[in-house]
């Protein structure tokens, strides 16, 4: 898997290695608030929206956060990074099985 | 940006899952056809790329936020079906792991993401670079216009179907059900984030990526055959 496409995976790296400058832009995207933004966005929250907005509660690692490392700038961007690298895991993992359906 | 749970109603989530289906089992009946194992793992790299570039979110003036995708850079490396498949994959498990992006949304969020962006993107620089040679002017041309458009018409989907709730999907007191903006408003705000500031991003990721691409491994982009252009 790693062998061929060697300056690729490094590039790979230098972008992770970069990504805790994503987390410089704070605002929350249109589209994306949670409950309590949508109060301050438009005084309400709609009710079918407040029944299903917590479908899903079990993201062990919801926002790009490890659970412990937050606070400082720091330690969120330790964590993004290490969301980065188990997120990149999880996706080359899924590819490696992939690959025992492909042909030769 | 991803689709939270609970802007779109269930039905609708419903019928954007149901339109997935079947394109996800086409996309992997075609990577298995046209792909083989040692295209794989550029695969691989092209998905995290993906995942990884859309950590990367960019300030919008008023407060909001935008990323850049990668999925038109996948498509031109191997094809719009692998790069539906390898950008599907990253934002299920943004879905799953990291909570960005809705679970009942994922159908609409690869519809827009990996299906409608890859295609769209793939056929725009398969357009406008015609012939010509990977690292020509035009080759990069094609790439940052067709990431700029992909982005753009992932973006207009995602509004549409966000701002089709308002008028649908009504409470009894009259007040949106699921997402609370009019059509014009959602299009306005969507349109704006990704014309003026993602989407020339997206250009520039999809343009230099293929050029980084190409002067590394340049058997990765070789010359558009006519048979294939036509």
């Amino acid at each position: 898997m790693f062998k061929q496409y060697k300056k690729l995976w490094l590039g790979l790296i230098v972008l992770i290695l970069l990504s805790p400058l994503g987390l410089i832009a704070t605002g929350t995207a249109f589209g994306e608030w949670s409950t309590e933004e949508l109060i301050t966005e438009v005084g309400f929250i709609p009710q079918g929206l407040e029944r299903m907005a917590d479908f899903w509660s079990h993201a062990p690692m919801s926002d790009y956060a490890v659970p412990g490392l937050e606070g400082s700038f720091l330690s969120s961007a330790g964590g993004y990074i290490i969301s980065a690298v188990v997120g990149i895991a999880l996706v080359v993992g899924v590819f490696a099985l992939f690959s025992k359906i492909v042909k030769e | 940006m991803h689709i939270p749970d609970g802007y779109l109603s269930p039905q609708t989530a419903l019928v954007m899952t149901a339109v997935m289906v079947p394109v996800w089992g086409v996309a992997v009946k075609k990577v298995r056809e046209k792909l083989k194992r040692k295209d794989v793992p550029l695969l691989a790299i092209g998905a995290a790329f993906s995942f990884t570039i859309m950590m990367f979110n960019l300030p919008i003036p008023g407060g909001s936020s935008a990323h850049a995708v990668g999925a038109v850079l996948l498509a031109i490396l191997l094809g719009p079906w692998a790069a539906t498949l390898g950008v599907s994959v990253a934002l299920i498990i943004q879905a799953l792991i990291f909570g960005d992006g809705g679970i009942l949304a994922i159908g609409a969020n690869c519809f827009n993401i990996a299906f409608v962006m890859s295609f769209v993107g793939y056929g725009v620089y398969k357009l406008v670079r015609g012939d010509s040679d990977a690292m020509s002017a035009r080759a990069l041309v094609a790439g940052v216009l067709a990431g700029y458009i992909g982005l753009n018409c992932a973006a207009f989907f995602t509004a549409v179907e966000f701002g089709s709730q308002y008028n649908w999907f009504k409470a009894a007191d009259g007040t949106p059900l699921y997402f609370m903006y009019p059509l014009k408003t959602a299009i306005a705000a969507m349109m704006s984030e990704h014309l003026i500031l993602a989407g020339p991003v997206e250009g520039i990721v999809t343009g230099l990526g293929a050029w980084f691409v190409g002067r590394n491994y340049p058997e990765l982009l070789p010359r558009i055959s006519k048979a294939a252009l036509n």
